[in-house]
């Protein structure tokens, strides 16, 4: 006889079967549809990773997909290394937020995303064609334009020293407004420089950074793409030595005196803290630096606007730096990967990210550029409204190195040719022609 | 009567120390295992076992894989053999990247080896408690997170707002672009490098001069040998070892700096400052091409590895006629 409180053998035996069969049955519970592994960028703004994981917890919850979020840091290429680590390992994260070039250079890890990326352009519009060049391989899309981490680097100016010093009015040029503003056309290069040049006088010379880093190579590359001054063309030619490298070259040669003498040097801060200090009228920047402003200083702060860079001879270039969400092609849960990328991705989601972000983030659907984000922000009110680009600004979203392959272009872009040559030039001393020479044989060695 | 015999021998080997009593309660059954657990060179492998799989498997598998990755084209589809090494030597920038290395670590280890000779001296001069205290703070450098001191440097050498150009700028004198020029940039990664590495110079030294025997400065005094005459004739010679085998062990790891030069510099200005490490993390992780990064930073091994045997083979023939 069993005695009470102790179970039975029988008992015991018909639970463990009880158990075993409940596989069986589909039992609607937390992370019922499996998991997920998801390696998104630590957004450098504060409380923009909070918003996204809540979204992410609501799409697990809503899904029955229980995902765990890592947040990586940019910071000492952090994010770059893991992404190789997990190329190299087949393993590691279903989603990775991949930078700016980092696709192209994974593409045969990753799960196409056609079916993704065409829903998103039927719902929300088209994209820049930038995104086609750096996500898109052999034809397939390979990840989708992420929200979180894209951004573009136009121009960020104080209005007083540009009202007091170079005789213009940034908010009467760029207003916040569905039009441009009078005089908005003749904001070129040849503007930008005589602007330069009375800025300087003035003891606030732009913040242009020359050195090695992306902030220089961005800014850089818009110069280089207005001017036409291509060093490897589409075809994969090296095509530098070129009337129009000569052009942009001995335009830099006048431009750079008319900068900070150490600019050679800077990183991706020194500009920052040149426009935050109030020692600089310009520099080319995602709204951080103005935002850091506003809390630091915020007399400076309330005196920034941003709008779009100068015109060349072919055309306004505006620097683009795109994130992207992708999927690695040896997850086991690709099509729960995918969901939660299209969830992210849309509308709603996407303002969410942007708002939290205070408008740093972009989104790379032309349907989702109406987001009051841009135009609320201040001070002053509207400051950010130009940050993305707009139909009325005439301009195109562009990378340095861009139209090159994308095999060649990264290099370019990593190894800063074009900053490089423009030392050479201007630091240096070297003749246009040389730098052209050595330019050539560096372009050369990247085919290999 | 076999287990006692046995027994016997293991112990008339040295390798049991303890009593017989646990052999006379051994099983017959499974001997030979425990034959085989009683040898000594068995245990002795069986105790090195994880050191062997952690250095296999930390060490020598990551460096095989380094090697064999340095053999594959850029998209790691094929075996290339030694092209991109080849590659390399034919590309100026690598060319320059060789150069600005042996500045970097040829200067770097002649003057952490001169500092720390100077400061060993220095503080073998001082006496009893006041010595360790000199020589926790001379350590000091080398304890701080390398990363976390360079950037402390950085902010000194900071192109806008250097502390040491606010020095200079109060005397009247110019600001010195500390990380902008070419010279003045090495001049800076060279410079952190020695304040780094010349506390390990000392440590050493400060060691191999506490060795040698008081008598034989006295039995030189005693023959009218001057300063100079007991460091050429007893000090150096006594601590040859420790000299070689300290500079080997810089040179090898200055050559290898990543961090100071990432961050005071990145490489620049126009690459000029770039080292190996460096270069390779340039070429193979931000521009995307892992086995030309792989082969610029295994480019000094054979170098430096045939350095290490001349080196170490030196100190093996002078330990032996030491002992001789």
């Amino acid at each position: 006889m069993a005695q009470p409180g102790r179970v039975s053998r029988r008992t015991t035996l018909c639970l463990g079967a009880a158990v075993s069969c409940l596989p069986l049955f589909h039992i609607r519970t937390a992370g019922a549809a499996g998991r997920l592994s998801v390696g998104f960028w630590d957004h450098w703004v504060p409380g923009a990773n909070a918003v996204m994981q809540r979204l992410v917890d609501r799409w697990a919850a809503a899904n029955k997909v229980d995902v765990r979020v890592d947040f990586i840091t940019s910071v000492g290429s952090k994010n770059l290394l893991t992404i190789a680590a997990e190329a190299e390992a087949r393993t590691g994260h279903d989603i990775q937020a991949f930078p700016t070039w980092e696709v192209q250079d994974h593409a045969e890890h990753l799960a196409p995303m056609d079916d993704v990326v065409g829903r998103l352009v039927s719902a929300h519009g088209r994209m820049a064609p930038l995104i086609d060049y750096l996500a898109k391989v052999d034809g397939s899309y390979r990840a989708v334009p992420a929200i979180s981490g894209s951004q573009y680097k136009p121009a960020c100016a104080r209005i007083d020293i540009f009202r007091d010093h170079a005789g213009m009015d940034l908010q009467a040029v760029f207003p916040a407004a569905a039009e441009m503003g009078p005089g908005y056309d003749s904001w070129t290069w040849e503007a930008f420089l005589k602007a330069a040049g009375q800025c300087f006088k003035a003891g606030a010379p732009f913040g242009l950074p020359m050195g090695q880093t992306s902030d220089a190579v961005d800014w850089v590359g818009a110069l280089f793409n207005g001017f036409g001054a291509e060093l490897v063309n589409a075809a994969g030619d090296v095509t530098v030595r070129s009337d129009a490298v000569r052009q942009v070259l001995d335009y830099a040669k006048r431009l750079m005196p008319l900068l900070p003498p150490d600019v050679y040097s800077w990183d991706d801060a020194s500009n920052n803290r040149a426009l935050i200090s109030g020692k600089s009228a310009l520099i080319f920047n995602p709204p951080s630096a103005w935002a850091v402003a506003v809390r630091d200083n915020p007399t400076v702060g309330a005196q920034c606007w941003t709008h779009p860079p100068p015109a060349g001879p072919k055309g306004r270039f505006t620097p683009f730096l795109p994130y992207f969400w992708g999927v690695w092609n040896f997850s086991a849960n690709q099509e729960a990967a995918k969901d939660l990328i299209e969830f992210l991705s849309q509308r709603a989601q996407a303002e969410a990210l942007c708002t939290a972000s205070h408008g740093y983030d972009i989104p790379a659907f032309a349907g989702m550029l109406d987001f009051p984000v841009w135009a609320e922000e201040g001070p002053p009110k509207g400051t950010l409204y130009n940050y993305p680009v707009r139909p009325q600004h005439h301009a195109a979203a562009s990378i340095a190195a861009w139209p090159a392959p994308p095999d060649l272009a990264v290099q370019i872009y990593n190894q800063a040719t074009m900053t490089k040559m423009i030392a050479r030039v201007a630091q240096s001393g070297e003749t246009i022609e040389r730098t052209i020479a050595w330019a050539e044989a560096e372009l050369s060695g990247f085919r290999r | 009567m076999e287990e006692r015999r046995v027994a016997e021998t293991l112990r008339a080997a040295g390798a049991v120390a303890a009593s017989s009593a646990p052999w006379s309660r051994m099983s017959p059954r499974g001997g030979g295992l425990r034959r085989f657990a009683r040898r000594r060179s068995s245990v002795a492998v069986l105790l090195c076992l994880p050191l062997l799989a952690l250095i296999g498997g930390l060490v020598l598998y990551p460096a095989l894989y380094a090697v064999w990755l340095a053999m594959l084209n850029k998209h790691m589809t094929r075996f290339v053999g030694l092209g991109n090494f080849l590659f390399l030597l034919h590309r100026p920038a690598f060319q320059a990247v060789i150069l600005q290395s042996v500045i970097f670590a040829v200067s770097a280890v002649v003057f952490k080896a001169l500092i720390g000779f100077l400061l060993a001296h220095l503080l073998h001069a001082v006496p009893g408690r006041s010595q360790r205290v000199w020589r926790g703070l001379l350590l000091l450098p080398w304890v701080i997170p390398l990363a976390m001191s360079t950037l402390g440097w950085w902010w000194l050498f900071d192109p806008s707002y250097s502390a040491f150009n606010w020095v200079l700028n109060v005397f009247g004198v110019p600001s010195v672009p500390g990380l902008g020029a070419t010279w003045w940039a090495r001049f800076s990664v060279i410079l952190v490098n020695v304040w780094y590495g010349a506390p390990f110079f000392m440590i050493m030294y400060l060691a191999a001069l506490k060795s040698v025997p008081e008598q034989l400065y006295e039995a030189a005094a005693i023959d009218g040998a001057g300063a100079w005459a007991r460091l050429r004739y007893i000090t150096l010679p006594m601590m040859r070892n420790i000299l070689s085998i300290t500079i080997l062990f810089s040179l090898i790891v200055t050559f290898a700096n990543f961090d100071i030069v990432r961050i005071l510099t990145a490489g620049g200005p126009q690459d000029q400052t770039h080292i190996f490490a460096t270069y390779a993390f340039v070429a193979g992780i931000q521009s995307g091409d892992i086995p030309l990064g792989a082969a610029i930073s295994l480019f000094m091994l054979p170098i430096l590895a045939l350095g290490a045997v001349f080196v170490l083979r030196g100190i093996t023939r002078r330990s032996a006629e030491q002992a001789g």
